[in-house]
């Protein structure tokens, strides 16, 4: 028995998950060009393939919920809500990016959407969605923090820490885990004794489950059912997305470790392909629509580009503004008024 | 009201577990154990599992989780047992709590306190001993401070918790005895300014922790040599108050500087360097310094205490210095 892919996505939803998708390829796609171009600069990880992922979690996010990245992060911010202009503007290292150039490709950081980076250590990011998870629980919120991380993270000692003290403290975090097969150039089996990820996260007594990333409903279900147990208490899910990057590990990687074949099987399963078919095929996608769809998101993309361009650096005057706060930054902070006025 | 350096450090922390309705203390043992130095003692009991919080030995995770919890509106308080156990959380102070602020361009502050103890001299060899602050201080994103007095030991938290950006507290582990009386109305500390605990007119000490105490005990004798010393404690060793020390050598023409880091790198070449850039023209002498012995710090007392600066070596190290 096959479960419809369209249960309980309305039409609208599902030509809006096409578009998500959709708006972060043709983002990476000139990003690859932009890079070539040597406009962005530094480590540039692309996430073409893995659309599906990003796009069907990010389907059943709310604005209050909080989402830590890696390195490839530039779906996770866009889908999160972070404007392309700023993402856009950030590579290019102008004052106008999401963090001001101080970050780049890797370090996008919007506090307005809650997306808390954009982390290059791998493993780095996921103490800290324990964190914000922990400050959801503590204010008795429904709100969860989501970690999306690579399949490599898992050799990291601060996966092990943290899936225990997550579970153990049955914090709302869940830990989104983009399994495309490699880390760098190290498919799984190389480096772990056990290649079953959610043996491996059960063993923390963590539900898990293993998901086609390839498939934009499959995971918008999985979030689905996974963020309905979390915010009812129901502790952190791990979940396991099956996916491919179809491009290389970064623009350095000159992608020896792999077959091209392999590499053509995957695109075989284009996840913006399969759902634009589908949607087209059920008549949800009229004739020429994909097209139209196309051309807008590409507007918006060059539109970002032209913005990114215009925009000015930051002066070097504020170099070292910001090392400590100066008043400028809001301190997260609900109600930490002292109770007794603070005297000692 | 009387107090030794584990009481006060404890009254501090009980007073900010409960003045601070987002605080809450985390770290190994902090519970049920009372702290492995007995700091919480009995704070779990008074007020209950969510303010006071046994973590598994996770070093990394519980830092971490500090800084997101920070980032998400609380005010946790870390407890690492131990500074040498501090580089398994390295990745996190480094690379997030210390960082995090500039990278995201400013958007994203990490109130977070982590107190942990630091310093040698109770035989525990050479992975319980090391005195890591001064490279914690290398960091540019972090305070460093280092309470060595009763008074500071209960009041610098409290200034930790205000403060909007990452604060590491060293609590010296061989200061935990010492005494000293406390007046019921406390003042604030100022983690701003460095301390003078002794004025003096002829040489400036420079120092903090262990070294104050060494320092003063030096002091104490000097003038049986016809030598009035001026000490200094920098109490915080990020960013360092240099007006402080800078102004007293201006006046004293000469300065030591004492610490229990290594001397390679360490917080007392920063210092040195600093006076001889800044204040060169004041000074009558080469600026002296004392550091522990570049070993991982020996189990054997002789061997131990010859690697630790002592009293005794702060003396010949005035006498070097005054000629
Ligand atoms: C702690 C750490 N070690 C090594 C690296 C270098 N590095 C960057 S990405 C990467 C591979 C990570 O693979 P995976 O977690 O599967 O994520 P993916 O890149 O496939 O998305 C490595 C080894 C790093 N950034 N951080």
């Amino acid at each position: 028995m096959s479960i419809d892919p369209l249960e309980g996505i309305d039409a609208p939803e599902a030509v809006a998950l096409l578009e998500m998708m959709l708006r972060i390829r043709r983002f990476e796609e000139h990003c690859v060009e932009l890079y070539s171009a040597a406009k962005i600069r530094g480590f540039l990880h692309l996430y073409v393939g893995e659309e599906a992922v990003a796009a069907g979690i990010a389907a059943h996010l709310r604005p209050d919920d909080a989402v830590v990245a890696t390195y490839r992060d530039h779906g996770h911010a866009i889908a999160k809500g972070v404007g392309m202009r700023a993402v856009m503007a950030e590579m290019f290292a102008k004052v106008t990016g999401c963090s001001r150039g101080r970050g780049g490709s890797m370090h996008l950081f919007d506090a307005a959407t809650r997306f808390y980076g954009g982390n290059a250590i791998v493993g780095g990011g996921l103490p800290v969605a324990a964190g914000l998870a922990l400050a959801e629980q503590w204010n008795g919120t429904d709100a969860v923090a989501v970690c999306c991380f690579g399949e490599g993270a898992v050799a990291e000692g601060e996966w092990h820490e943290t899936m225990n003290l997550a579970s153990l403290w049955n914090l709302p975090v869940l830990f989104a885990c983009e399994n495309n097969l490699y880390a760098m150039g190290t498919a799984l089996a190389r480096s772990e004794a056990e290649v079953d990820l959610v043996a491996k996260a059960n063993s923390y007594g963590m539900t898990a489950w293993s998901v086609d990333g390839m498939d934009v409903a499959a995971v918008r279900a999985a979030t689905g059912r996974a963020l309905t147990s979390m915010r009812a208490g129901g502790g952190p899910v791990f979940l396991e997305l099956r996916t491919y990057r179809f491009r290389a590990h970064s623009m350095y990687d000159p992608d020896r470790y792999r077959d091209k074949s392999e590499i053509e099987s995957w695109k075989q399963r284009d996840p913006i392909t399969h759902w634009r078919a589908l949607l087209e095929e059920r008549g949800i996608l009229g004739e020429g629509a994909f097209d139209e769809m196309d051309r807008a998101v590409e507007a918006e993309v060059d539109d970002a580009i032209a913005f990114a361009e215009e925009s000015e650096l930051e002066p070097v005057s504020e170099l070292t503004r910001w090392v400590y706060s100066d008043g400028s930054t809001a301190v997260a902070s609900a109600s930490a008024a002292p109770v007794k006025g603070g005297a000692l | 009201m009387k107090l030794d350096y584990r009481a006060a450090l404890r009254d501090g922390l009980r007073h900010a577990l409960i003045n601070e309705p987002r605080a809450f203390l985390m770290g190994e043992d902090v519970g049920a154990y009372g702290g492995c130095f007995a700091v919480s003692l009995g704070l779990l009991e008074e007020l209950g599992e969510n303010k006071v919080r046994d973590t598994p030995l996770s070093e990394s995770a519980f830092v971490g989780a500090g800084i997101g919890a920070a980032m998400g509106g609380l005010r946790p308080i870390v407890e690492i047992m131990t500074v040498n156990f501090s580089l398994l959380a390295l990745d996190q102070i480094m690379n997030n709590a210390a960082t995090l602020l500039h990278m995201s361009g400013g958007q994203f502050a990490v109130p977070l306190v982590i107190r942990m103890t630091t310093g040698a001299g109770r035989q525990l060899a050479a992975q319980h001993s090391h005195s890591l602050e001064g490279w914690y201080a290398h960091i540019p994103g972090l305070r460093i401070v280092a309470p060595a007095t009763v008074a500071d030991a209960r009041g610098m938290l409290w200034t930790a918790l205000a403060d909007p950006d990452p604060v590491l507290i060293f609590e010296h582990a061989a200061l935990f005895g010492i005494t000293d009386d406390l007046p019921e109305e406390l003042e604030p500390v100022d983690l701003d300014r460095a301390a003078v605990r002794r004025p003096g007119t002829d040489i400036t000490i420079v120092t903090y922790g262990s070294g104050l105490h060494r320092s003063l005990e030096a002091a104490e004798v000097l003038p049986g040599e016809g030598i009035s010393a001026e000490v200094i404690d920098l109490r915080t060793l990020r960013p360092l108050d240099s007006d402080t020390y800078l102004e007293s050598v201006a006046r004293t023409h000469r300065a030591l500087v004492v610490e229990e880091g290594w001397r390679t790198g360490g917080i007392g070449a920063e210092v040195a360097a600093q006076i001889g850039e800044e204040a060169f023209w004041d000074l009558d002498a080469p600026v002296g310094r004392l550091a522990t012995a570049e070993v991982p710090i020996p189990y054997a007392q002789h061997l131990e205490a010859a690697a630790l600066v002592q009293a005794d070596d702060v003396v010949a190290a005035v006498r070097a210095v005054v000629g």
